[in-house]
C-alpha cells in the first residue's frame, strides 16, 4: 500500500497527488512514469512522474479526471491509500550537452514537461517554454515552470491568460523567426504532438514527444502499447514514452487510443449512477 | 491389497457440459471423487521398473503415491507427492502427461494409461479440502536469498530454500504472484484460488512476497545484493510477445495472446464492468497459433461471447503443441480449426478496426530444424476470413528488461539467460530458470529447473 502524503487542485479536474513510494522515488529520472491501481479490481493506469524527491522518498503526479479510474482518484484524500504504484517505468529522457531547448506543453502535458525542463536548466542549459490551456483556469504548473525557464510564453485557447491561441503558435514564430535550438520537446494530446511536429521539422531540429497510449503492465510483456515509430513497432512502456516525433505515426496511436471509447463511457456512468446512489456523497 | 481394475480406458472425469461451459468461466474438468480416484488407481500394476516415471521432469514417486490411493490413504499419497511437487494442484491440471508420465505408462502400449494427472490433481484437491497442513518451520540459517519473478520457477526455489531454512523474498513485477499460472492460464483450467492458496503456503514456511516491484528497474540485482541478499534466483519467463510482422498488426481488434489473456485473467476483464479493465471481443475471432497459448486464448474468446472463434494454424493437426486434452475439449466446445493455413495480412476498415484476416494455404514439405515438416505456401491460395479480432499466439521471447539491467549475466544467441546444469548463471552468485533459460516450455520443467537452483544455492551458500 503506498500513501498519499498531500494532494492538491491544480485547476478545474486537474489534481496533484504526492506518494510516498522511496524505493521508486530512489531510482526516479525525468521521462519515467509509474502504473497505479487504486484498490483490487481496479484498472492499471499509467501516469508521468511529475516531480520526485529521493530524499523524502516521495513521487508527485499530476492528473486529469478524463473517466472513471481518474474520477476515482480524485476522490482519495491526503492519508488514503493507493493499493499499488509500481515505477520507475520507461526509459529516463538524456539530453546530451544542450544548449538551448524549447519545451511545449499543451494542457496536462505540462506536468511531464516539468521534470525535463527542471533536468535542463539545472544542467545549465538555456530553457525556452511554451505553455498552454484550453483556458486560464486550466493552466497547471505555470510557477514551476517559470522557475526552471529563462523565458515562458502562455497561451489559452480562449484568451482568457496569455496568448489567445493555441501553444503551435507561438511555436511556429519563434521558428520563422529563425531562433535555434538544440532539441524541441512537445508533450501534450497526441493532436497537438502531431501538429507541432509537423511545424518544426522542417527546420533540422531534433524533435522529442512523450507518447501516452493504453497500456496494462508497463514491462514490454502485452504489446498493447506498441506504435509505429520509423516504420517499426515499438513498445511505447519499454522503449520510450520519449520518442523522436518526426518519425512517429500519430494517426495510428490516436485511432488505438479509441479502442474502448464505449466501455469506458460504460464504466464511467456506471460509477457515476453507483455514487449518486450512495448516501455519502448526497 | 486393494483389487485390481482391468479396464483398458481411463476412468471418465467428470466435466462441465460443452455448451453450458462455453459461456462459463468455471472449471472444466471437475475432478474425480474418492471412488473414481480409487477405481482408477486399481488400474496401475505398481511396477517393479516404473516406466512412467522416467516420463516426469521431478520424478515424483508414481506408483508409492497411487498405491496409496488404491488403499484409500490419500493422506499418505499427498505426502509422497510433494516429496518431489511442490504444485501438484496445478500439474495434476497442467502437465501435458501424454507426452510426459502417461506416455511411458505401460499400459499406454494396449489402452490408456493410467491417469497419473487426475489422480495427481484428486489427492492435492483432497488435501486442501481437508486443510493443508503447514510444516514447522525450519531452524533459520540467518541467510537471505532473493527470487525474481513468482512464476511455477520462482516459487517452487523460493520453498525449497525456505524449508532449508533461508530467509526468502520473492520479488514480483504484477500486483499479483504466481506468473503465467496467474496471468495466462485461464480460470477454466487454473482456478487462480489454487494459485493462491500456494502462495499462501509458501507464505507460511516463512517467504516473503513483494509485489509491484519491476525488478531492473526499481532495484537492480547489485542492488539486491548490496541489501545483504548473498544469492539471487532469476525464473521471470518469457514474456515477450512475439507479432508475425505482417501488414496490419496494429489496428484495432488485434491483440497479442499476453495481452488478451491479461486483461481477461490478471485484470479479470470477464468481469467488467464490476471490475475496471476491459477487453474487446467481437462476434468472430481468429486466434493464430496452434499450442496451449492459442488454445486458451480462443476459448476464453468464445466466454466472452464472441459467436465463432477460429484457430488459424500454419501445420497440421498432428504437429500441433497443445496438450491433447486442451485441443479436445476446445473441439468440443466449437472452436473451429483451420489447419495449413498462414496468414498473410490484417486488413482493417477506415477507422483502423480489423475487418479481416488474409491467409494462405500451406503444404507440409521437408522436415525442418525441430523435426517437424515444414509447411510451405502454396502459390496463389489466399483467401480472406472475415473477422473482428484477431488474437496472436505464435510465440514469446525473453523479456530484455531486467538483463538489460544486470552486468555480467551471458546470454545465449536467442536472448535467453546461459547457465550450467544446476542453473548457475556467469554471473557470481546468481541462478537462472524456467522459461528464462528454456524459452516457452512447461509448468512442470520450470519447478524443476526452480529446485535444482535451490539445491545448487544451499551447496553454495553452505561452503560460504
Ligand atoms: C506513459 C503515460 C504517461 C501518462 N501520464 C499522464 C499524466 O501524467 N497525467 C494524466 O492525467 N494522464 C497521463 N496519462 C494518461 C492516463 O493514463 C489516462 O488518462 C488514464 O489512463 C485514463 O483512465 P480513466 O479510466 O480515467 O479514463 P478512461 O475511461 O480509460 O478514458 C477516458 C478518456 O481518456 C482517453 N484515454 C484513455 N487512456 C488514455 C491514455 N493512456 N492517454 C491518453 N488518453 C487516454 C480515452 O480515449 C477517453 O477519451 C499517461 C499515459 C501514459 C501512457
Ligand atoms: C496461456 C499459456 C498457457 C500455458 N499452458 C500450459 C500448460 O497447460 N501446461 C504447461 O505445462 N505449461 C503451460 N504453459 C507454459 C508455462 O506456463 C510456462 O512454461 C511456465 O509458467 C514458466 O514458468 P516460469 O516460472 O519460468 O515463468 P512465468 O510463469 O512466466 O513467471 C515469470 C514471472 O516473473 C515476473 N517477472 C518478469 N520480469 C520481471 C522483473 N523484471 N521483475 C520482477 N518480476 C518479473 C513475471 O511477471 C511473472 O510473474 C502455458 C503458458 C501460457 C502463456
Ligand atoms: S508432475 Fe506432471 S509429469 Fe510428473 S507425474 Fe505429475 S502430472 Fe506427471
Ligand atoms: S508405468 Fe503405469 S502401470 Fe506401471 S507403475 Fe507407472 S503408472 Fe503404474
Ligand atoms: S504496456 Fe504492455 S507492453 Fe507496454
Amino acid at each position: 500500500m503506498f500513501q498519499i502524503i498531500d494532494k492538491k487542485d491544480l485547476a478545474p479536474s486537474i489534481k496533484q497527488f504526492v506518494v510516498d513510494a522511496p524505493l521508486v522515488a530512489q531510482k526516479a529520472r525525468p521521462g519515467q512514469f509509474i502504473i497505479l491501481r487504486i484498490k483490487e479490481g481496479g484498472e492499471r493506469i499509467p501516469l508521468t512522474i511529475a516531480d520526485y524527491d529521493t530524499q523524502k522518498g516521495t513521487i508527485t503526479i499530476v492528473f486529469q479526471e478524463v473517466g472513471k479510474t481518474t474520477k476515482e482518484l480524485g476522490t482519495l484524500k491526503a492519508g488514503d491509500y493507493l493499493a499499488d504504484f509500481v515505477g520507475p517505468l520507461g526509459k529516463a529522457v538524456e539530453f546530451s550537452n544542450h544548449k538551448k531547448v524549447l519545451g511545449i506543453g499543451g494542457g496536462l502535458g505540462v506536468a511531464p514537461l516539468y521534470p525535463k525542463l527542471k533536468m535542463l536548466h539545472e544542467n545549465g542549459a538555456e530553457v525556452i517554454s511554451i505553455i498552454g490551456a484550453k483556458t486560464a483556469d486550466m493552466l497547471i504548473m505555470e510557477e514551476e515552470i517559470k522557475a526552471v525557464s529563462d523565458k515562458t510564453y502562455v497561451c489559452t485557447d480562449d484568451g482568457s491568460k496569455g496568448r489567445h491561441g493555441f501553444v503551435t503558435v507561438v511555436l511556429k514564430e519563434l521558428l520563422e523567426q529563425g531562433e535555434k535550438f538544440d532539441e524541441i520537446i512537445i508533450i501534450g494530446p497526441p493532436i497537438l504532438m502531431k501538429i507541432g511536429t509537423e511545424i518544426a521539422k522542417p527546420y533540422n531540429i531534433p524533435i522529442m514527444v512523450s507518447l501516452n497510449p493504453i497500456m496494462i503492465d508497463g514491462t514490454g510483456m502485452c504489446g498493447g502499447c506498441r506504435v509505429t515509430v520509423g516504420g517499426e513497432t515499438k513498445f511505447v512502456c519499454v522503449d520510450g514514452p520519449a520518442f523522436d516525433g518526426s518519425k512517429v505515426d500519430f494517426d495510428e496511436l490516436m485511432k488505438r487510443l479509441q479502442t474502448y471509447t464505449s466501455e469506458e463511457k460504460l464504466a464511467l456512468d456506471k460509477y457515476h449512477s453507483e455514487r449518486g446512489a450512495c448516501k455519502c456523497h448526497q | 491389497m486393494p483389487s485390481i481394475n482391468r479396464s483398458k480406458t481411463k476412468t471418465p472425469m467428470p466435466s462441465q457440459d460443452a455448451k453450458l461451459r462455453s459461456k462459463n468461466f468455471n472449471e472444466v474438468a471437475l475432478g474425480y471423487t474418492e471412488e473414481d480416484a480409487i477405481n482408477e488407481a486399481q488400474r496401475c500394476l505398481n511396477c517393479k521398473k516404473p516406466s512412467c516415471m522416467e516420463g516426469c521432469p521431478v520424478q515424483v514417486q508414481i506408483p508409492r503415491f497411487i498405491k496409496h490411493i488404491a488403499e484409500k490413504n490419500f493422506e499418505s499419497a499427498i505426502s509422497v507427492i510433494k516429496e518431489t511437487n511442490s504444485l501438484p494442484a496445478v500439474c495434476g491440471r497442467v502437465c501435458p502427461q501424454e507426452e510426459q508420465c502417461e506416455q511411458k505408462c505401460v499400459l499406454a502400449k494396449r489402452g490408456d494409461p493410467v491417469g497419473i494427472g487426475r489422480l495427481e490433481r484428486f489427492a492435492a484437491d483432497w488435501e486442501r479440502q481437508q486443510g493443508v497442513k503447514i510444516p514447522d518451520k525450519a531452524n533459520p540459517i540467518g541467510k537471505k536469498v532473493a527470487v525474481i519473478g513468482s512464476g511455477p520457477a520462482g516459487l517452487t526455489c523460493a520453498g525449497d530454500l525456505a524449508k532449508l531454512g533461508y530467509d526468502v523474498t520473492v520479488f514480483e513485477a504484477f500486483h499479483e504472484p504466481g506468473g503465467v499460472l496467474i496471468y495466462g492460464i485461464p480460470e477454466f483450467r487454473l482456478p487462480k484460488e489454487i494459485v493462491k492458496q500456494e502462495v499462501d503456503f509458501l507464505k507460511k514456511l516463512g517467504v516473503k512476497v513483494q509485489t509491484d516491484m519491476v525488478m531492473g528497474k526499481v532495484l537492480t540485482v547489485d542492488d539486491i545484493f548490496e541489501k545483504g541478499y548473498e544469492a539471487v534466483f532469476i525464473g521471470t519467463g518469457a514474456g515477450l510477445p512475439k507479432f508475425m510482422k505482417i501488414p496490419g498488426e496494429n489496428y484495432l481488434g488485434v491483440y497479442s495472446a499476453n495481452e488478451f489473456l491479461t486483461r481477461i485473467n490478471l485484470m479479470k476483464a470477464y468481469k467488467f464492468p464490476e471490475t475496471d479493465t476491459p477487453v474487446k471481443v467481437g462476434k468472430k475471432v481468429a486466434v493464430v497459433g496452434g499450442g496451449n497459448v492459442a488454445m486458451d486464448s480462443a476459448r476464453s474468446a468464445l466466454r466472452m461471447g464472441a459467436e465463432e472463434v477460429y484457430i488459424v494454424y500454419r501445420r497440421s493437426e498432428s504437429e500441433m503443441p497443445a496438450r491433447k486434452e486442451e485441443f479436445e475439449h476446445a473441439k468440443e466446445e466449437g472452436i473451429i480449426f483451420k489447419f495449413l493455413t498462414n496468414p498473410t495480412r490484417i486488413i482493417g476498415d477506415e477507422k483502423g478496426w480489423v475487418k479481416g484476416l488474409e491467409c494462405i494455404q500451406m503444404e507440409l514439405g521437408e522436415p525442418d530444424a525441430s523435426g517437424r515438416r515444414r509447411p510451405v505456401p502454396i502459390k496463389g491460395s489466399e483467401f480472406t476470413l472475415d473477422m473482428d479480432t484477431v488474437v496472436i499466439a505464435i510465440g514469446t521471447g525473453p523479456n530484455p528488461l531486467l538483463i538489460e539491467a544486470t552486468e555480467g549475466l551471458k546470454l545465449n544467441k536467442y536472448g535467453y539467460i546461459e547457465t550450467d546444469e544446476d542453473g548457475r548463471t556467469s554471473k557470481e552468485g546468481v541462478w537462472a530458470g524456467g522459461d528464462i533459460v528454456t524459452g516457452s516450455a512447461t509448468v512442470i520443467l520450470a519447478m524443476g529447473a526452480g529446485k535444482k537452483a535451490a539445491q545448487s544455492i544451499h551447496e553454495y551458500l553452505q561452503g560460504k
